[in-house]
């Protein structure tokens, strides 16, 4: 999925439309200390965070994520929009809390075979349901 | 002849609207000159949370980085307090930041360990009331 689908896909309202809207998203990724999220961020991530000061635009552009969302309808304060407009970073903003914005990206992503039953899953896996966790 | 590239940075202290102009500097330049993704981004994290430490640590300092085709080596040379126990200040969760810059989501205590994961070789050399040195480099 890429950035630009997920755009499209209406989840998230979008405070800045940023350079590359065609990058695909790897996975999701909850985190609001900056320091954690340097080092720990996978590449082309979707980073989830209510921390929206211009660090947070600085972290996303270096440590190469696909784009922000903001989470619990957390504004981008104004230095960090100009940010994000100069650096050309797409961020989406939500009601969603955290767990529940990074779940809806996972399962656009296909994760959980895109909202299978647990039923199904447990066919497929060919494992008893009490096993399963 | 001398076929790397030189470039220089002077950090300002307590300047967070600015922090991270740098290493996005470099940043562009790499990708621009077609070095690997995987390259630019272990530059651009170690460079940041060197640039971050400047300002958060230091009185600023400067920054020195030269491209060659074989690798990138960044020198942060910084006229602040130097680090009194670099064992400590390497720890994972250690730090000294002060609350402002936890609140800014900064001071975790991984700048250092952070460095040292993303460069394939880091150096300090610090001393008291002088400064310090951090040499690190990646190869391409």
């Amino acid at each position: 999925m890429t950035v630009q689908d997920l755009a499209d896909s209406g989840l998230f309202s979008i405070l800045n439309e940023g350079d590359d809207m065609d990058r695909e998203i790897t996975k999701p990724f909850c985190c609001d200390l900056l320091s954690i999220a340097m080092g720990k961020a996978p590449a082309g991530c979707a980073w989830v965070t209510v921390m929206g000061n211009m660090n947070t635009l600085a972290v996303a552009s270096l440590a190469d994520a696909a784009c922000i969302i903001m989470a619990e309808d957390v504004p981008l304060d104004a230095v960090a929009s100009g940010k994000a407009k100069m650096q050309g970073i797409t961020v989406f903003r939500t009601e969603l809390p955290i767990f529940e914005a990074a779940l809806a990206v996972y399962r656009k992503l296909g994760g959980f075979d895109a909202d299978r039953p647990h039923a199904d899953r447990d066919k497929t896996d060919g494992s008893p349901a009490e096993n399963s966790l | 002849m001398d076929d790397a590239i030189h470039l220089t940075y002077e950090i300002s202290p307590d300047d967070f609207t600015r922090a991270g102009e740098a290493s996005s500097d470099v940043k562009k330049k790499l990708k621009q000159m077609g070095v690997s993704p995987e390259a630019v981004r272990k530059v651009a994290i170690a460079m940041y949370e060197g640039e971050i430490n400047m300002v958060i640590h230091a009185k600023g300092g400067k920054i020195y980085v030269d491209i060659t085709p074989e690798k990138i080596l960044m020198i942060l040379d910084d006229v602040g307090p130097g680090i009194p126990d670099v064992d400590l200040a390497m720890k994972a969760g250690y730090s000294t930041a002060p609350d402002e810059i936890r609140s800014l989501g900064f001071g975790a205590g991984m700048g250092l360990p952070n460095m040292k994961k993303y460069t394939d070789d880091m150096a300090i050399d610090t001393r008291l009331g002088v400064g310090t040195k951090i040499t690190m480099v990646v190869n391409i």
